[in-house]
């Protein structure tokens, strides 16, 4: 969109720059209230967890590639196996989907200039950062978890994991709990509020309705988790006897508490996926989602039936019939939304005109990949099989199938598809096509003979295993496959990095997106719109009359919003035009808050309560600093 | 080994595969059935899968013409396919998977019926290994749970410490063991042979070694075992068997062990009043050969790490000794 710019509208964008800018330098990082920055913040710390947790399946690959390995031995094993868990699920693949792909471009995507709570967004990464140096402190000074991600008690109480290992993951969950919900409640807000006026709620890309799921199921999942966690903190840290049955507490409680966050969160993670899903099917297969209606819809029945499902964890613990077969139906009702989205995706494919290029590679192998790991989900209601498979590697690889293929997956092929947006440049296509045949190659190799361990009787969780039970051949193909997938990986990291050096120009809309993202400059301005976008429909970039109507607007000045640091808010449901909102500018308090609170973690962790407690009033004065009047800019 | 009957009759089931630990291979009626469960699944799932991909491949041939393959582009007609293949055939397939699984299976491999079994075992588990008492019997012992072929055995499964997972894939599903709980299952065997089993719930460091085995006898084979299960300890025949006896009671090791007729009476670690007449040491992790024993009780951090059996500072004619008084505790 080549258009030329009266000198009006030069005048106008140069205001916007000078109103919007923030502090050069590194100043400008740790105080920056953007949500683009933020947003990639969130991508290069959850990248850097990504490696981490990669680094420690390997190991576990590397331990578990012949019987009677030593690579590692029991603790280690037990650590890296923890610490995976941990590391993936909550310092990468809710980060990055929420905090980088969440952050960036919700905002982009209902044409608003940043997220409602500036700072309460950069609290949110400042807080995460903490949190995931906080437990990464925990594995370099030797006191790594051993109990495995969903640490059930009592292995997990004093008495049969000494040491700080536990504390470092229960009170690291809790404060990443802090940036998720804080993350959750933001996205909220922004999806009602900062819509651009006339994107009413059937007019929102499918892409928001997946976030606004995600955000509604974290603000409701995470206290059972927080709640749990306390629990347990209480018990190791003061001798309380929550889940201590000796003393009339009670084990199961931690389980339910456990999944009733737990199971929600499966679809926190692949609903942010299947978003970048609808996102990008569109461009690609140059049409309009299928179903646009019923899609939406699912995407918030998922998350609502997602809360209740969780006893199917639990079929093996001896919980009465009843409670079985009823967490069974639930389970098994929440494949139709399930299979609303998919076929929606896949007859959107069939009936358009797709262009096999990178993006949709990854969307192709993740529909592919969810088929598969859906499939075996449901396996898991069908309750003597559950009982059955239950604690196998059968279950190792439908939730890798469910994990990586249908969450990472599309995240991969959303950095490929928003690559050029956030850095103006493109990616090379041919490396970019083998980075997913090698990572797809990669992925079922490592996974798919899991499930035929897994029904040859394998348990997980064991740091070895014998070699006469027939288990050999398909553990080294996994290991092999894992070498493969991180090869891959490793390609998609190198393409990425190189083609920000050295891809071709991208211009502001390579692929025919259909969303607003795409309306504005590669990489985007801080202000996002020098006009606030008009939105007829939710494929806005298909609506050349609108965007030519912005073009007008910003020569006559008309929704420009030049007077100050402000975006539009507008009505919850019909997007009316509601009010101008003043936006926070960029703060130091934030990151100070952060710094304030990791004091308060790491000395209730040693126990030393007066020091915490001077973090805990540390933390009300940064608050009160934080919500002090400012000065008014000119 | 100086008793051969037996140990020849062991020796050559244990080289004959030791004891599988597949779901998929049954040897009991509701291993079965899951195990057809599965391949129905299975079966169901190839079909669901393959036509998905089918319909991506039509995608891909078609890619350059817009619309369905002869019918074009009809909105009401895709729309209807989402509707046939998200909603309408799943709500069959899974109504029929839930009153097959959850209605009718379910009640198949459930905890037996109170009084429709002959006999009941306790097996607790412990940070590693399996206690398996008998009651009504003073029997006890350690990682090997012998009951009689072709009968129903009810299971009472429960734990000393944290959650273990009582599981036997050949004879039946899972069922935890939970502290302050009793759950039950049924253990029942088409033949006689050995079904290898597993701790299936993360339980710490050594939950990679955690087995047992499941012998499965006719039924007068079975009583004869009991009967010597229910015998105290043989007294030792040989001064070194003696001194041997005497090492034991005299270190530590009597403080976690129970061998009946003697003063040891230990509840931490396994039963050992006829620890020679098993098949394998701590839970399946070792054959138990005169060696192996020997290796064991020298060096048990190194066989299994992080075990509660200490390493104990003795001579190597003291571990001898040791080693051949427990060697003949048939």
């Amino acid at each position: 969109m080549a258009i030329a710019v009266p000198k009006a509208a030069d005048a106008r964008i140069d205001r916007l720059e000078r109103i919007w800018a923030e502090r050069p330098g590194v100043m400008g990082w740790l105080t920056t209230v953007d949500h683009k920055r933020i947003g990639l913040m969130f991508l290069f710390t959850s990248l850097a967890f990504f490696a981490a947790g990669g680094v420690e399946a390997l190991l576990i690959r590397t331990q578990l590639l012949q019987p009677n390995g030593t690579v590692l031995g029991p603790n280690g094993f037990n650590e890296a196996m923890t610490m995976h868990g941990v590391t993936m699920i909550f310092l990468f693949v809710v980060p990055i989907s929420i905090g980088a792909f969440g952050n960036y471009l919700v905002p982009m995507m209902i044409g608003a200039r940043d997220m409602a709570f500036p700072r309460l967004n950069a609290f949110s990464f400042w807080v995460f950062l903490a949190a995931g140096i906080f437990m990464y402190v925990g594995v370099f000074s030797g006191n790594a978890p051993t109990a495995g991600w969903f640490d059930y008690v009592p292995l997990a109480e004093n008495t049969y994991s000494p040491g700080p290992g536990i504390d470092f993951y229960a009170l690291g969950l809790i404060f990443t709990g802090v940036s998720s919900t804080a993350t959750a409640v933001n996205l909220i807000v922004t999806i009602f509020k900062l819509r651009a006026p006339g994107m009413s709620i059937n007019r929102m890309p499918l892409f928001c309705f997946a976030f606004l799921a995600v955000a509604f199921a974290l603000v409701f999942a995470l206290p059972a988790l927080t709640c749990a966690l306390v629990l347990l903190e209480f018990d190791r840290l003061l001798g309380f006897h929550f889940y201590d049955i000796a003393a009339g507490g009670d084990t199961i409680l931690w389980q339910n508490l456990f999944w009733i966050f737990g199971h929600p969160e499966v679809y926190i993670i692949i609903l942010p996926a299947f978003g970048i899903a609808t996102s990008i099917i569109p461009t690609f297969v140059r049409r309009r989602m299928v179903a646009f209606p019923m899609v939406a819809l699912a995407e918030i029945l998922v998350a609502f039936i997602g809360f209740g499902v969780w006893a199917h964890h639990m079929f093996a613990v001896g919980l009465s019939q009843v409670t079985n077969i009823y967490f069974a139906a639930a389970s098994l009702i929440i494949v139709i939304p399930s299979g609303i989205q998919l076929f929606a995706w896949i007859t959107t494919i069939v009936t358009g005109t797709p262009r096999f290029k990178t993006p949709l590679l990854w969307i192709v192998g993740f529909i592919v990949l969810f088929i598969i790991g859906g499939l075996s989900g449901i396996t898991f209601a069908a309750i003597p099989f559950d009982q059955q498979l239950t604690d196998t590697y059968y279950v190792v690889a439908h939730f890798h199938y469910v994990i990586f293929g249908a969450a990472v997956f599309p995240i991969l092929g959303g950095l490929y598809y928003w690559f050029p947006k956030v850095t103006g440049r493109m990616y090379f296509e041919r490396w970019g096509q083998a980075s997913f045949w090698v990572s797809f190659a990669g992925m079922n190799l490592t996974f798919f003979p899991m499930h035929i361990v897994g029904l040859l009787g394998m348990p997980r969780r064991q740091y070895t295993y014998p070699s006469d039970l027939g288990w050999t051949g398909y553990n080294i193909i996994e290991s092999i496959g894992a070498y493969l997938l991180a090869a891959g990986l490793l390609m998609v990291v190198a393409n990425l990095i190189v083609s920000s050096f050295r891809g071709e120009a991208a211009g502001r809309d390579p692929f025919g997106g259909a969303t607003l993202e795409w309306a504005t400059s590669s990489p985007p301005p801080a202000y996002n719109y020098a006009v606030i976008p008009k939105v007829s429909s939710p494929y806005p970039m298909w609506d050349a009359e609108d965007r030519d109507e912005d073009v007008a607007n910003l020569a006559s000045g008309r929704m420009v919003l030049e007077q100050g640091h402000e975006t539009p808010a507008s009505t919850a449901v019909d997007a009316d035009w509601d009010e101008i909102l003043d936006m926070p500018s960029s703060s130091p308090w934030p990151v100070v808050l952060a710094v304030a609170i990791s004091g308060i973690f790491a000395f209730v962790l040693l126990k030393q309560w007066i020091a915490a407690g001077v973090f805990v009033v540390a933390t009300l004065v940064v608050l009160a600093a934080w919500h002090g009047k400012e000065p008014q800019r000119a | 080994m100086k008793k051969w009957g037996w140990g020849i009759t062991l020796g050559a089931l244990l080289l004959s595969g030791c004891g599988k630990q597949s779901p998929l291979e049954p040897q009991s009626p509701a291993s079965h059935d899951i195990a057809v469960l599965w391949w129905w699944m299975l079966g169901i799932a190839a079909v669901v899968f393959f036509g998905a991909v089918a319909l991506l491949a039509i995608g891909w041939v078609r890619r350059d013409r817009p619309g369905l393959p002869f019918i074009g582009e009809n909105e009401g007609v895709t729309t209807g396919l989402v509707v046939t293949f998200g909603m309408v055939i799943p709500v069959i397939v899974l109504v029929a998977l839930f009153a097959v699984s959850d209605l009718w299976l379910v009640k198949r491999t459930g905890a037996p019926d109170p009084g429709t079994t002959s006999m009941t075992i306790r097996v607790i588990g412990h940070q590693w290994f399996w206690e398996v008492r008998y009651p009504g019997t003073r029997a006890v012992t350690a990682n090997e749970i012998h009951i009689p072929a072709r009968t129903r055995v009810q299971v009472i499964a429960t734990t000393a410490d944290v959650i273990h997972s009582f599981w036997v894939p050949q004879l039946n599903r899972k069922i935890d063991m939970i502290p302050g709980n009793e759950n039950r299952v049924l253990l029942y065997a088409d033949n006689p042979g050995i079904y290898r089993g597993q701790c299936a719930e993360f339980c710490g460091l050594q939950h990679a070694h955690m087995a047992m085995k499941v012998f499965a006898e006719p039924r007068k084979r079975f009583q004869g075992w009991l009967k010597d299960q229910e015998e105290r300890a043989v007294t030792p025949a040989t001064p070194e068997e003696r001194e041997g006896r005497q090492l034991f009671l005299q270190n530590a090791c009597a403080g976690c062990h129970t061998i009946r007729g003697t003063s040891a009476q230990g509840s931490i670690g396994p039963d050992l009043t006829h620890v020679a007449s098993r098949s394998t040491l701590a839970a399946v992790t070792l054959p138990n050969t005169n060696h192996a024993l020997e290796r064991w009780i020298r060096d048990p951090q190194h066989v299994k790490p992080g075990t509660k059996m200490p390493a104990l500072d003795l001579s190597n004619t003291d571990f001898a000794a040791i080693g051949s008084y427990l060697d003949h505790l048939r």
